[in-house]
């Protein structure tokens, strides 16, 4: 099976979000950046286990500038053959997604798989419109995938519960929670992904169909209040009365 | 002109979403002066349909063939309603369905997609949409650049409110044949009579410091008297004390109750992103430092094994009383 892996940087999940440029620009003054979550334990690892059953490829695909290049490493320390990186900002999704596509299209892969969402951005997009433009299925917030020959069968979240379906390849997938465990690379790993082949392509012109123009941060909670543990009645009085919740 | 909400159903009920869809998508009409008009599949009762007509809507267009949720399906559905009513705006909710199917409605029409918008758009320069971003650490103002707009909204950021009116329901079926995925099973995630988590209103959520599954009972029983939901943290998902689709936060479930208790949880940064949105928090923790509690509205320092039991007491009598 031959497999592209979706793979974007993300700041770390404890990071403290701040803007610069009058709240225009996000702040990565000492921020660390890691392989998104969802691409790295969910999409990444269950391509390598597909690989390791049943032979094949895993090749990462990133969209973006040099800065990627880190984060491109670790996912190659995890374990992909090799590193595909497209040479633009990301300045979109439908932009990023459109770079996916085209590059998928003219190496013709079995499978395109991504994460369920950024961490940061939290678009749940890119997956589904890669699959748009491809023409392909699109299985999203898939929790579960197994193989006979090229039909995948795949469980995958809905309104309400889970579905399992029945897809033969080529198709898109996005990634959650599920699907593999996450994988701490080792000091081979670390060394052999110095030497896997990074590719860098120049992207193909495409649209940006949106644009942030600012940021802003949630105002700030007011004050806990809080009540004695003696009385928790008390607690359900606020929330009828005060909080006008119950 | 219209301003189109897809309405999406469960059991051939309308989801809660839905309805704030339908909702959005009027009152973004009522400011470009067109009318709001639903599209929807499925099972929902042709009054349920007519009483779209009180959030907004005037006309509701139903594939009642359609019946699952396949997302390339209901792409061409929504397509179809866009060229046929010359729609500009499309609004779904933010939820699994409208995750499955706005980025390939906005990819197909290249029409640019704002998703987890938590607010109306500004119309007044442009068309901008703020957007939940950062896990709910921040909001991102989403300039949309295309002619056609797509909006997924965060399920309870805008509410829903009920007046009057009835809408008409037209039966509307475009040809939508995919056949590439094949359904074989569903399975539903909550009980008969349990609340979905991602509908619930309230929430209630447990963490290690429950100390075992076997001491959930009591959060059963809290949950069963607020008419709320469970939730839990990570840890006790991954220790299996408690169904993987419980699990809030980061790499979990994100929700935007009215109402989230938690108890026993220690409030760390990737649980929060799951709760963060959230209009009321409580936290019950034995340790006054927890970081929960910076994020929380009420607090309760103490024992979950005997405030919890209290609290399912003053609920019953609330209860009984209102
Ligand atoms: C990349 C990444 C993603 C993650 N994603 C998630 C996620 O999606 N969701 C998530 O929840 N976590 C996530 N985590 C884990 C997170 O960092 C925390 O480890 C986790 O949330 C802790 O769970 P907890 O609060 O239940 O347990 P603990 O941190 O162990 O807290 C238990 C709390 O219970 C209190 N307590 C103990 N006894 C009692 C008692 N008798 N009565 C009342 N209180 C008591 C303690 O004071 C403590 O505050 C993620 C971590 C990483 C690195
Ligand atoms: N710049 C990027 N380069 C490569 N893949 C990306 C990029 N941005 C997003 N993705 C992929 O698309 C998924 C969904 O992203 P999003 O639509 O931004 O939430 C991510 O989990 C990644 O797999």
């Amino acid at each position: 099976m031959k497999i592209l892996v979706a793979i974007s940087k993300v700041p770390d999940t404890t990071t403290k979000i701040k803007f610069t440029a009058e709240n225009k620009e996000f702040d990565n003054s000492g921020v660390q950046f890691i392989v998104n979550p969802y691409d790295e334990w969910y999409a990444l690892v269950r391509a390598l286990e597909i690989k390791e059953a049943g032979g094949g490829t895993v090749t990462t695909i990133t969209v973006g500038k040099e800065d990627n290049d880190p984060v491109i490493r670790k996912a190659l320390a995890v374990g992909a053959d090799d590193a595909v990186r497209v040479n633009a900002e990301p300045t979109d999704a439908y932009f990023v997604a459109a770079q996916i596509a085209d590059y998928a299209k003219k190496n013709d892969y079995d499978m395109v798989l991504t994460g369920k969402e950024t961490i940061d951005y939290n678009g749940s997009q890119v997956g589904g419109m890669v699959a748009e433009i491809m023409d392909l299925p699109y299985i999203s917030n898939a929790s579960k995938m197994d193989f006979e020959g090229n039909k995948a069968t795949i469980i995958r979240d809905i309104q309400g519960g889970k579905e399992k379906l029945e897809v033969e390849t080529p198709f898109v997938l996005s990634a959650a929670k599920g699907m593999a465990e996450q994988r701490i690379p080792n000091m081979r790993g670390i060394m052999a992904a110095k030497r896997k082949k990074l590719t860098v392509v120049e992207p193909e012109s495409a649209d940006a169909l949106t644009e942030v123009v600012s940021y802003a941060l949630p105002p700030e909670k007011g004050q806990v209040k809080m009540i004695d543990a003696d009385n928790p009645e008390e607690l359900i009085n606020l929330l009828h009365n005060e909080a006008k919740i119950i | 002109m219209a301003v189109l909400a897809f309405v999406d159903t469960l059991e051939g009920s309308i989801t809660k979403s839905s309805y704030e869809a339908v909702h959005y998508a009027a009152k973004v009409a009522e400011k470009t002066g067109e009318s709001a008009v639903a599209v929807t599949y499925g099972d929902a009762s042709n009054d349920d349909l007519k009483a779209l007509g009180k959030f907004g809507a005037s006309k509701v267009l139903v594939h009642k063939e359609q019946k699952d949720m396949n997302p390339r399906a209901l792409t061409t559905l929504m397509q179809e309603a866009v060229a046929a009513e010359g729609a500009d705006v499309v609004v779904f909710a933010q939820d699994f369905t409208g995750k499955a199917v706005a980025p390939l409605l906005s990819a197909r029409l290249k029409a640019g997609l704002v998703s987890g918008a938590v607010d109306y758009p500004d119309t007044d320069n442009g068309f901008v949409v703020k957007k939940s971003a950062f896990s709910g650490k921040a909001f991102a103002m989403y300039s949309i650049k295309t002619e056609k707009k797509i909006i997924s909204i965060l399920p309870n950021s805008v509410g829903k409110e009920a007046g009057e009116g009835e809408a008409e329901v037209v039966e509307f079926t475009p040809a939508l044949g995919d056949t590439r995925i094949k359904v074989l099973e569903v399975e539903k995630e909550s009980g008969d009579g349990e609340i979905p988590l991602t509908e619930a209103d309230l929430v209630v959520s447990a963490g290690r410091g429950l100390k075992g599954p076997e001491n959930w009972q009591m959060v059963l029983d809290l949950a069963k008297e607020l008419g709320a939901a469970t939730a839990c943290s990570r840890p006790v998902a991954d220790m299996e004390w408690r169904p993987h689709h419980e699990h809030v936060g980061q790499t979990g479930v994100a929700i935007r109750p009215n109402l989230y208790i938690a108890i026993g949880i220690s409030g760390a940064i990737q649980h929060l992103a799951g709760v963060n949105g959230s209009k009321v928090i409580v936290v019950i923790n034995t340790d006054e430092e927890a970081p929960f509690f910076k994020a929380a509205d009420y607090g309760i320092v103490g024992d979950a094994f005997e405030v919890v039991p209290k609290l399912v007491e003053a609920a019953k009598a609330h209860k009984a009383a209102n």
